[in-house]
């Protein structure tokens, strides 16, 4: 059904994400091709060949790739007894799950914070039993950032898991059982590739919010700068809005580039859809 | 089977222990009588949370955060709901672009949102910090009325509506008293969800302080940097019961069940 009245109802919306979010978005990445009144693309340039940037890239990354295969690796066998239980079990842990989702990242980091410091509790814990005779420097190094950022997303991808695991019919596990399949088979065979709508989905969105997330970086990563925090030091600290608009743009395209691979990824695993 | 099934189980318990433990253990660092931040704590006192009330930043950035989240909550409501209706209820061409762009806030990093907001909405057209902080929360609030009332929406039988209008009510009147009462729980949900997106945000609200105007999640995020007394700790427990009591509520609402399906 049409109506033209709909065009009012939705216009507000559009006009104000317009404005404050797509001019503002096109405007940035435009303004990395333009400086002092010519075309260019020198800002790219200085980036891609300072190897300081490079290095904040990589360790990126680096840091982005462990996470999401961590929380593969902890998150889906968490989901998939999860997904086998009652329905009352089922709804307690999946809200034990949800809870530290939806709580502040700055209260998760800080509480890395106590856990990962000099003087924190692995540390005279670890002193106290004797296993290690000086404090382990984990507090501000790649490490601590991947330890938060696998507590900020795993429960993403244990939720995300689970939402699919749950609709897998279990008939279908005791029928490949039942013709002779190993537990393991039945398990490669029928529950990882039913799984893999929900396991690429949950990948993209830990991969893409650890490439992307500030918050954990800023405390839990010191000075190891991730392209987050570069970005805003370059735009807040170092006043230099072109490098800084020139970083936007990247984290753009990386983030397309990568939701564009996986989806691809995902029709060529499930050509049904 | 019950073999596997006991390995399998004790895994999950240390994944939830990873997930809980710290918040655990920082509600319990929130106790410490001490100036410094220690697990076990060495005894009990509320000394911390009084603190928090007597740090004037906390109590005007909170106040801040609340104007922000829930004025932003209205004009996302304002702006969302008639679209989510609209793309719901009617067929027509170019919905797909539309559904990106109102998804788009999600899908942009939120950092590079923030920073083109500053540049090109605050600072082009001069806009004072409060203004681009309602803006800016606006934006990332709406996908999230939208997707919830959109999906409420979605188990809504608009024949009822069209039986309304043949019985010779007006469409405005239709919406209020027939669409919107049946609505209502996701309403609810969606400004919850909302409210919360808004009020933990930090990847636009870092980039919009000025003197004296800030968030309460930036207003944390500097104090950690300079002090290490357990101030945070006792205000993330605070902040972890209004969160708590704000999933109950969206529970309660429409289930669990927004947040498995992608």
């Amino acid at each position: 059904m049409k109506n033209k009245g709909m065009y009012l109802l939705l216009l507000p919306g559009v006009l104000f994400l317009t404005l404050f979010l797509v001019i503002p978005i096109v405007m940035t990445i435009a303004s990395t091709f333009y400086q002092e009144g010519s075309f260019t693309v020198q800002g790219y340039f200085t980036f891609l060949t300072d190897p300081y940037n490079l290095k904040i890239l990589w360790t990126t990354l680096r840091v982005s790739l462990v996470t999401t295969i961590a929380c593969i690796l902890l998150g889906f066998p968490a989901a998939y007894y999860i997904s086998k239980l009652g329905a009352r079990k089922k709804g307690i842990l999946l809200a034990l799950a949800i809870f530290p989702l939806l709580t502040s990242s700055v209260v998760r980091s800080f509480s890395w914070m106590i856990i990962l410091g000099k003087k924190g509790l692995l540390n005279s814990s670890l002193l106290s039993i004797g296993l290690i005779e000086k404090p382990l420097e984990i507090l501000y190094t790649p490490t601590a950032m991947m330890i938060g950022l696998i507590h900020l997303f795993l429960p993403l991808i244990i939720i995300t898991l689970v939402g699919v695991m749950e609709n897998i019919d279990p008939d279908l596990l005791k029928a490949a059982e039942s013709l002779g399949a190993s537990r393991f088979t039945a398990f490669r065979q029928v529950i990882l590739p039913l799984s893999m709508p929900g396991l690429i989905i949950g990948s993209i969105l830990v991969f893409v919010g650890s490439l992307t997330a500030y918050t954990t970086p800023a405390l839990l990563g010191g000075k190891q700068g991730v392209i987050s925090t570069f970005l805003y030091q370059n735009a807040i600290t170092l006043n230099d809005w072109h490098m800084a608009s020139v970083i936007a743009t990247i984290m753009i395209v990386i983030t397309f580039v990568v939701i564009g691979l996986m989806n691809k990824i995902a029709t060529k695993l499930n050509p049904k859809g | 089977m019950q073999e596997k099934n006991r390995g399998l189980a004790l895994f999950t318990l240390l994944v939830f222990v990873f997930l809980l433990g710290p918040l655990v253990i920082i509600s319990f660092t929130s106790f410490e009588p001490g100036t410094v931040l220690k697990f076990p704590p060495e005894g009990f006192s509320w000394r911390w949370y009084e603190n928090i009330f007597e740090v004037k930043m906390f109590m005007t950035t909170f106040g801040t955060s609340m104007f922000v989240s829930l004025v932003g909550n209205l004009l996302a409501l304002l702006l969302g709901v008639p679209a989510a209706y609209a793309l719901s209820r009617f067929q027509f061409k170019g919905k797909g672009l539309l559904n990106a762009v109102f998804i788009s806030p999600v899908l942009i990093p939120g950092i590079v949102m923030g920073f083109a907001m500053l540049k090109y909405v605050i600072i082009t057209y001069n806009l004072p910090i409060y203004a681009g902080l309602l803006i800016g929360h606006t934006v990332i609030m709406l996908p999230f009325i939208i997707r919830v009332v959109a999906s409420s929406l979605s188990n809504f039988d608009f024949a009822i509506e069209e039986a309304a209008l043949s019985l010779g009510a007006g469409k405005v009147e239709t919406f209020f008293k027939v669409v919107l009462p049946n609505i209502r729980s996701g309403i609810i949900a969606a400004i919850l969800i909302a409210f919360l997106e808004s009020f933990n945000n930090v990847d636009i609200s870092v980039f919009m302080t000025g003197p004296g105007v800030s968030t309460l999640p930036i207003q944390m995020l500097t104090y950690v940097e300079n002090n290490f007394d357990p101030t945070i700790a006792a205000l993330s427990v605070l902040l972890m019961i209004i969160t708590a009591i704000l999933m109950f509520i969206i529970e309660r609402m429409m289930g669990l069940s927004y947040f498995t399906k992608r």
